[in-house]
């Protein structure tokens, strides 16, 4: 149970947003960072607070889990999953089948170290699975990323708006940091919103019914399909880059940095202003679609350096370079295998970069 | 056609939950037997606007083509995932799939156990012919020994492969299953090969119509077809039904395992 002003852990926050947003359902299996989030959902099973939540499993896998999410959310639930790295993994199938029948869900990546069994630590190497689709065929998801606990509150609301707005799975992609930090953070009071699910398959009425498939045996009929997922992610990068930008108004150098990274740069960017450094911050907070349009409409104005500041050997970084087009000078900071740069690591890449 | 005790209706022609589309099954297969079955049953019991089919994959993965009812598609071996996440969210609905023995009992064990074990009132029919159907004639679990396949061709060895697995047999040993029976559904010729007994069919209508049932009555239902597959055991029609009776059941023996609800009995 929260109240309306607490202080709770970023995994903690995630499951209280989904909560306030009428989360119906959650399947999950224990992964470490992740598993505040359905330790926390299964103490609130029950909760009268929470008459929506109706469904909590323990699943006796990923791929399990994230096939339950796939039939809860074919009724028209508002259904999540969280898991981290490897489990991400094991959950791709799933996700491209859910991609394929367009169905709503949420998944949360709380990233890991990897590859592989790597470590407990932060890292933003999932970039690539969430971001260009993860799973086989093609396909792209909305990716969500918070970079504080109110947002890791805030962004299960979002992300439901959003896969139901649109018909598809969205990921929200943290990091061990952000999962296990603690912060104070308001819960707005905001009802629970009501999405239109009249394509869900909850019996036929009628001789019309409904099928949920993402098998389209005919060549012209998948290349139809495809066709209309191509045209529903155009819709999305027209209408849902998000990002914030914190002094780049007058900035010559932007740092480009998402989620815990950003909270560093910010740091950054306040002791380089002291400096006379005029710096800057973009801040993605859709992953995919990437603020492209930010990003070019900032080099458009003439700013020809930017630092990408990732967890990760260069992830993000091609997002940039494709956003800039070549006509600007792109720097990177990176650290992997837990580790975080340190603000100052950040000053000194962009000192270094003054003619 | 009517069963032993003359109270029960396999209904021919059209029906309310069937689409009418002809079915793509080769000739001789027992897929379109059981759709037939299952429609009838869906039909008798009132409850198409509550039936969701999950989709598996294997032959099975068009059964809505045929089966007029709302349906989703579920990822190979998922299927039992998938009808627990929609059973959890909406218990007024009834939910069934027909698998495949590669799907259910290779690939998706996991998810089928599991499933049993947490006894969700959901019904799987599992269409068991002891091989790859679709993909072209494989080695499944469920072979038995010395049968050639593309994948075993010179029959299973199972000395390399270990023993057919028994998908019922198995369920049957976890506390929480309601039913799980075992039909074999093909026709069965007389010796002489004058006569087809039609009796699987029968046991089949019921057993469909009491897997439904019981999960009407909030217990999990399963029940595995011995089937034929003509095409890839590489036979003829009349052949594979001989082989399904003398060797597929000899290997997987027909039976009640489990009736925790007495279906049977009335």
């Amino acid at each position: 149970m929260t109240t309306a002003r607490d202080f709770l852990k970023g995994n903690e926050a995630i499951a209280y947003g989904a909560l306030r947003t009428g989360l119906n359902a959650f399947f999950g299996y224990p992964i470490t960072p992740s598993s505040e989030i359905p330790e926390t959902l299964a103490v609130e099973f029950g909760n009268p607070r929470y008459p929506e939540f109706k469904v909590f499993l323990q699943a006796a896998s990923e791929i399990e889990a994230i096939n339950m999410v796939i039939g809860a959310a074919s009724t028209g639930a508002k259904v999540m999953a969280a898991t981290s790295g490897p489990g991400f993994s094991l959950k791709q199938e799933g996700i491209s089948y859910a991609s394929g029948m367009e169905l709503p869900m949420l998944i949360v990546d709380v990233n890991r170290g990897g590859p592989g069994l790597g470590n407990l630590g932060p890292e933003q190497t999932d970039y690539f699975q969430a971001t260009k689709g993860g799973g086989h065929g093609g396909y792209r998801n909305i990716v969500l990323a918070p970079s504080s606990v109110p947002e890791m509150a805030a962004f299960p609301a979002l992300g439901f708006s959003l896969a139901f707005k649109y018909r598809t799975p969205v990921v929200i992609l943290t990091d061990a940091f952000l999962g296990q930090l603690k912060e104070d953070l308001m819960f707005p009071e905001v009802p629970a919103p009501v999405f239109d699910t009249s394509w869900a398959t909850t019996g036929a009425r009628g001789p019309e019914r409904h099928l949920l498939t993402s098998m389209h045996l005919g060549l012209p009929e998948l290349n139809l399909h495809s066709e209309h997922l191509r045209a529903k992610w155009a819709e999305v990068e027209r209408s849902e880059q998000r990002s914030e930008k914190i002094e780049t108004d007058d900035a010559d150098v932007i740092l480009i940095a998402f989620g815990i990274c950003a909270r560093l740069c910010q740091r950054a960017v306040g002791s380089l202003r002291a400096q006379g450094i005029r710096a800057g911050l973009l801040r993605p907070i859709t992953l995919a679609p990437f603020p492209s349009r930010e990003i070019g409409a900032l080099v458009d104005r003439g700013v020809r350096k930017f630092v990408v500041v990732e967890l990760n050997t260069g992830q993000m970084v091609e997002d940039v370079r494709l956003a800039t087009g070549g006509r600007a000078r792109i720097e990177t900071v990176q650290k992997v295998g837990g580790l975080l740069p340190s603000p100052s690591d950040i000053v000194l890449k962009v000192e270094g970069m003054s003619p | 056609m009517i069963d032993t005790e003359g109270h029960y209706e396999v209904k021919l022609g059209a029906l309310p939950t069937l689409t009418g589309k002809p079915t793509h099954y080769c000739a001789g297969c027992e897929h379109g037997t059981l759709t037939r079955l299952i429609a009838s049953a869906l039909n008798d019991l009132g409850v198409r606007e509550q039936t969701v089919l999950v989709d598996s994959v294997g032959c099975s993965v068009l059964a809505h083509e045929y089966l007029n009812v709302d349906a989703i598609q579920a990822p190979h071996g998922r299927a039992p995932a998938l009808m627990t996440g929609i059973k959890r969210m909406r218990p007024d609905l009834l939910v069934f799939a027909v698998q495949g023995d590669g799907d259910a009992v290779s690939i998706g064990l996991s998810e089928l156990i599991y499933a049993a074990n947490r006894g969700e009132p959901i019904t799987i029919f599992l269409v068991n012919n002891g091989i790859y159907g679709m993909t072209g004639g494989q080695m499944a679990p469920t072979t038995p020994e010395g049968m050639v396949t593309m994948t075993s061709p010179h029959g299973r060895d199972i000395a390399l492969t270990g023993p057919p697995l028994d998908a019922s047999k198995m369920l049957a040993t976890l506390e929480a299953p309601a039913y799980v029976k075992r039909v074999l559904l093909p026709v069965t010729p007389t010796p002489s090969e004058d006569f087809f007994n039609a009796r699987g069919s029968i046991e089949g209508a019921k057993s469909v119509r009491n897997a439904f049932r019981v999960q009407q009555k909030g217990g999990f239902a399963f029940v595995e077809f011995l089937s034929t597959c003509n095409v890839n055991w590489k036979m003829s029609i009349l052949q594979s039904k001989h082989y399904a009776t003398e060797v597929l059941a000899k290997v997987f023996p027909p039976g009640l395992f489990k009736d925790k609800f007495g279906v049977e009995k009335r």
